[in-house]
């Protein structure tokens, strides 16, 4: 026997998994309508490639992989896209996402597969694109892109194991059981097309000893093969990845990196099976296993379903009582996620569906105050000190927080679970995380416009002082240029401020004597007369500027006209005065000039009128 | 229904934690029952009954539902250990104003069950301890010793509610004897004094080892880890053996007679236990435990105060934030356990 090793807390839930294992998988069949949501795992959502009211074959790709973290979708049976728009989807967020909606024809005819026969042959860049290509994702929780997942190159080096997730800790949920039961071989079949691609020194697949029929299965299918099957005692969550990898490997991986940071990669044997039908097969990721249980059914069992298809066609297919039912869960009773919409389709993470009557898993229990036994510390599988977590969550301090590690918290469940006051710490840990990532985020804002401001100051400090200096320089400069001229003995030079004082008071003085030489007229002084003309331009260029053509043009007729009034009336008067011909002569002139404009001026607002209207 | 994750519960509750907490105090009180007579349910009753009364106005003044906090038990769990900690046939008025001072100053003005930094029983305890020193040293002579009757019980209740009328046969515990030994050989107190029984003091150590049963109990229903009273108990042992001496006139007293002298195991497992007030980790357990040992046997043998449970827990009550700074366990992942 292999040494396995122990992970802190865990505990240990009522299985109820017997309820899903009286019948062998069933398939589903083909549902009238199935939906593809474009994001199906943590990265970037897939893009469409097909349009309303095409027709597509089971397997054909509808949507393509947009960026390095994201998988593409296919089609899971024959028929016509119907739609490509928001849907309600199986998210905890309880949201519409982005679907590409297909109707099936019935015919589930398949897009022509092009399998391998001998991998080996392959190089590895070839077999990461085929998995990529295939659509695969993990089938055990997060659903991180396994190409991804395989495909990263690790500082630390090589891949020293290579993990298989067969653990299933979850209550209620037998979908790895089963198929670890009845496809023991392609499960082999293929962790051995990932020990090719990754090349550990060993292959270990984890299995909790609650499942003696599939670990014989798997024990038979492995014989021959350097897979090895390690058995490993029944705690919840020894099937979390790092809990897992701290079983088989004794190792940590540590905190905010990822396995491969500790020379281990792991898979759950739902993505080993996956791959090893893209591979040999061909065929992309399209279907899964998913246990349907709970009391509120009259058939608890498992299916093999197309991706797409919505969660009440299983539900319908097990005996699915509406009336006994309090809620619906995606997933198991400690991580899974209530569904507000039945009609959600099935994906690739799409484990359970759990519907529970009200005595199976009765509504939470009002919450008590919390007496620190510590019940949630010795539970927890990261170590933390869950009670002094909600103590800080309550009080929202985030730094303690985060010296507390809450950013290790795998949100599992425990510690809610044998809390004896049924607070509901995960909740408060979730509500917490959104609220730290928050706050570094306006810390981090903040931050940058206090960096901002002070390189504001700083410059306009600068230029201050620049300026000073300058100004000191220049007075220097007079300074010196004034000891020069005193030594050089010219008096009148010696002050020149008072010289150009002088000089602009005798101007001042002889231009007052002009005007009073000047005999007084009606009209207003030349120099005057031009001054007024600035002050009115200015005026007008700042009444103006800000407007738009329309106004403009308004504006340009409103003092047409009422020049052309004004030497209307001078024409009258000097007309009335008897004055002479010249003047009157200049006036018509004028006139003459002023009315094409005044009709240029028409023309231009109105054509701006039409536009304005059109 | 909208719920969030996880779905399923385990079947523990708070209430379930405090009524285990009660069960497991009786074998401890049917021996102090059997030594010092009816006085000592007539304090747990009466208790009892002030505590229920203190909890449901202090919960009316902070505008709780009342019925839905006196369920969590704890106010009956705080007056129990209070009363179990008194002289038996303590009169109704000391009960009244420790249960009192307890429940509406050190649980409910610091917030409530949960909040509060002190142990309210101990709180309640040192406060009549220092106010009414001759009534909270007053212990009855124990069955056994001479030819003394313990008081049935018409005559406890005659003692609670109408001490005036009472005459009790009070007698220095076997801590107090030690402490004011000056003279004799530990052998020889032991058998000038009829106090003293097969260990420790007549009744004492009965009182000791049925607390330790209901202990171990709670310990086997994990209601508590062993962390605090082991801790607590080895670093007491480790003191009394160190002081022994050889049983001369300066001697401490043997481990055996401190672990079951006075409030020892009580403490240990019932008072040490006390999770709001105590460390958080089991590692700051181990440590708030011990000093609390440690603290123990410096007042009992060199303190002003025959015994110093009370006093040692609530020194520790202040430290246990400290504590918990330097003792925060070492998470996954941040170097715990490497391979």
């Amino acid at each position: 026997m292999r040494k396995v090793w122990d992970f802190h807390g865990g505990i240990h839930p009522a299985e109820n998994k017997y309820q899903s294992l009286h019948t062998p998988i069933r398939q589903a069949g083909i549902p009238a309508q199935l939906t593809y949501p474009l994001s199906q795992h943590i990265g970037a959502p897939a893009k469409p490639i097909v349009e309303v009211g095409q027709q597509v074959l089971k397997g054909e790709m509808i949507a393509r992989a947009d960026g390095f973290v994201s998988v593409p979708v296919h089609a899971s049976t024959s028929g016509t896209i119907v739609a490509i728009e928001e849907r309600m989807v199986a998210h905890p967020s309880g949201l519409p996402a982005p679907c590409i909606v297909l109707e099936s024809d019935g015919r589930d005819q398949w897009v022509e597969l092009r399998g391998i026969d001998d991998y080996h042959q392959l190089d590895k860049p070839a077999l990461l694109e085929i998995i990529r290509q295939a659509g695969i994702a993990g089938m055990g929780g997060a659903g991180f892109p396994a190409a991804v997942k395989l495909g990263v190159n690790p500082q630390a080096g090589k891949i020293e194991t290579l993990v298989i997730n067969g653990t299933e800790c979850e209550p209620y949920i037998t979908a790895d059981d089963i198929l670890m039961r009845e496809r023991a071989d392609e499960i082999i079949g293929g962790t051995r097309i990932l020990q090719h691609l990754v090349e550990p020194t060993e292959t270990l697949l984890g299995i909790e000893d609650n499942k003696p029929e599939a670990i014989a299965a798997l024990l038979a299918a492995a014989q021959g093969t350097d897979v090895e099957i390690v058995v490993i005692p029944t705690k919840y969550p020894s099937g979390g990845e790092r809990q897992l990898i701290e079983i088989l490997s004794g190792k940590q991986v540590p905190s905010g990196g990822l396995p491969a940071n500790i020379g281990v990669v792991c898979l759950n044997i739902g993505t080993a099976l996956a791959i090893y039908r893209a591979v040999t097969h061909g065929e992309p990721l399209i279907s899964r296993i998913t246990t349907v249980t709970g009391e509120a059914l009259e058939q608890p069992q498992n299916f093999e379903v197309l991706l797409g298809s919505p969660m009440r066609f299983l539900l319908d297919q097990a005996g699915f009582q509406a009336e006994r039912s309090t809620r619906l869960v995606m997933g198991g009773p400690m991580m899974g996620f209530t569904v507000m919409d039945d009609e959600a389709p099935i994906v690739n993470t799409t484990n359970c569906l759990l519907a529970p009557t009200e005595t199976e898993l009765p509504p939470p229990s009002p919450t008590q105050a919390c007496i620190r036994c510590g019940l949630c510390a010795d539970a927890c599988p990261a170590s933390l000190l869950p009670q002094q977590l909600y103590w800080f969550a309550v009080g929202k301090e985030y730094e303690k927080l985060e010296n507390h590690k809450l950013f290790d918290c795998i949100e599992c469940g425990a510690c809610s679970f044998v809390c004896p006051s049924s607070i509901p710490l995960v909740q408060y840990y979730r509500a917490s995380k959104a609220e730290v990532l928050q706050a570094r985020k306006d810390l981090a804002k903040s931050d940058h416009a206090r960096l901002r401001y002070e390189a504001r100051d700083e410059r306009l400090e600068r230029e201050s002082l620049e300026k000073e200096a300058k100004r000191k320089a220049r007075k220097e400069a007079a300074e010196e240029r004034a000891r020069q001229a005193a030594a050089a003995g010219n008096e009148a030079e010696a002050d020149p401020i008072q010289a150009a004082i002088d000089r602009a008071r005798a101007k001042k003085a002889a231009a007052q004597q002009a005007a009073s030489d000047q005999p007084p007229t009606g009209e207003t002084p030349p120099a005057d007369a031009a001054q007024l003309a600035i002050a009115k331009a200015m005026a007008a260029r700042a009444t103006n500027s800000g407007q738009s053509p329309l106004e403009k043009a308004e504006a340009k007729l409103k003092r047409l006209r009422e020049r052309l009034a004004n030497s209307e009336t001078k024409l009258q008067q000097s007309q009335a005065a008897d004055a002479d011909d010249t003047i009157i002569n200049a006036l018509q002139s004028a006139l003459e000039k002023l009315r094409p404009k005044l009709a240029e001026a028409e023309r231009e607002l109105a054509s701006l009128q039409e536009q304005n209207e059109a | 229904m909208r719920v969030t994750s996880p779905h399923a519960h385990g079947p523990l509750s708070t209430a379930e934690v405090m009524r285990a907490v009660l069960i497991a105090s009786l074998p401890g009180i049917v021996a102090l029952t059997h030594f010092f007579g009816f006085g000592v349910l007539v304090n747990i009753l009466w208790a009892c009954l002030v505590a229920l009364g203190c909890e449901a106005l202090a919960l009316a003044l902070r505008k709780r539902p009342i019925g839905f906090y006196l369920n969590d038990a704890s106010a009956l769990v705080t007056a129990t250990l209070l009363a179990i900690a008194m002289p038996p046939g303590s009169p109704w008025w000391l009960i009244l104003v420790g249960v009192a001072f307890s429940i509406l100053i050190a649980k409910h003005l610091y917030g409530g069950l949960g909040y509060n930094p002190f142990n309210p029983a101990m709180v309640g305890y040192v406060v009549l301890l220092i106010s009414f020193p001759v009534e909270m040293t007053a212990w009855l002579t124990p069955a056994g010793v001479e030819a003394t009757n313990t008081p049935g019980i018409l005559a406890a209740l005659q003692a609670c509610f109408a001490p005036d009328t009472i005459d009790a046969i009070t007698m220095a515990t076997p801590l107090d004897l030690l402490r004011q030994n000056n003279s004799l050989l530990l052998e020889d107190l032991w058998l000038q004094t009829p106090q003293y029984g097969r260990w420790a003091g007549i009744g004492w150590e009965w009182a000791n080892i049925g607390f330790l049963i209901g202990g171990l109990w709670l310990l086997y229903r994990r209601i508590f880890t062993w962390h605090a009273p082991v801790a607590m108990l080895t670093s007491l042992a480790l003191m009394s053996a160190i002081f022994f001496d050889g049983g001369s006139s300066a001697s401490g007293g043997s481990p055996l007679f401190h672990m079951l002298s006075g409030g020892t195991m009580f403490g240990a497992f019932f008072i040490v236990t006390d999770p709001v007030t105590s460390a958080v980790s089991n590692h700051g357990r181990l440590v708030y435990g011990a000093l609390i040992g440690l603290l123990i046997f410096l007042i009992r043998v060199w303190g002003n105060y025959p015994d110093a449970v009370a006093f040692s827990v609530l020194l520790m009550n202040f430290a246990a934030p400290f504590i918990d700074y330097y003792t925060q366990p070492k998470t996954y992942g941040h170097g715990g356990s490497e391979g």
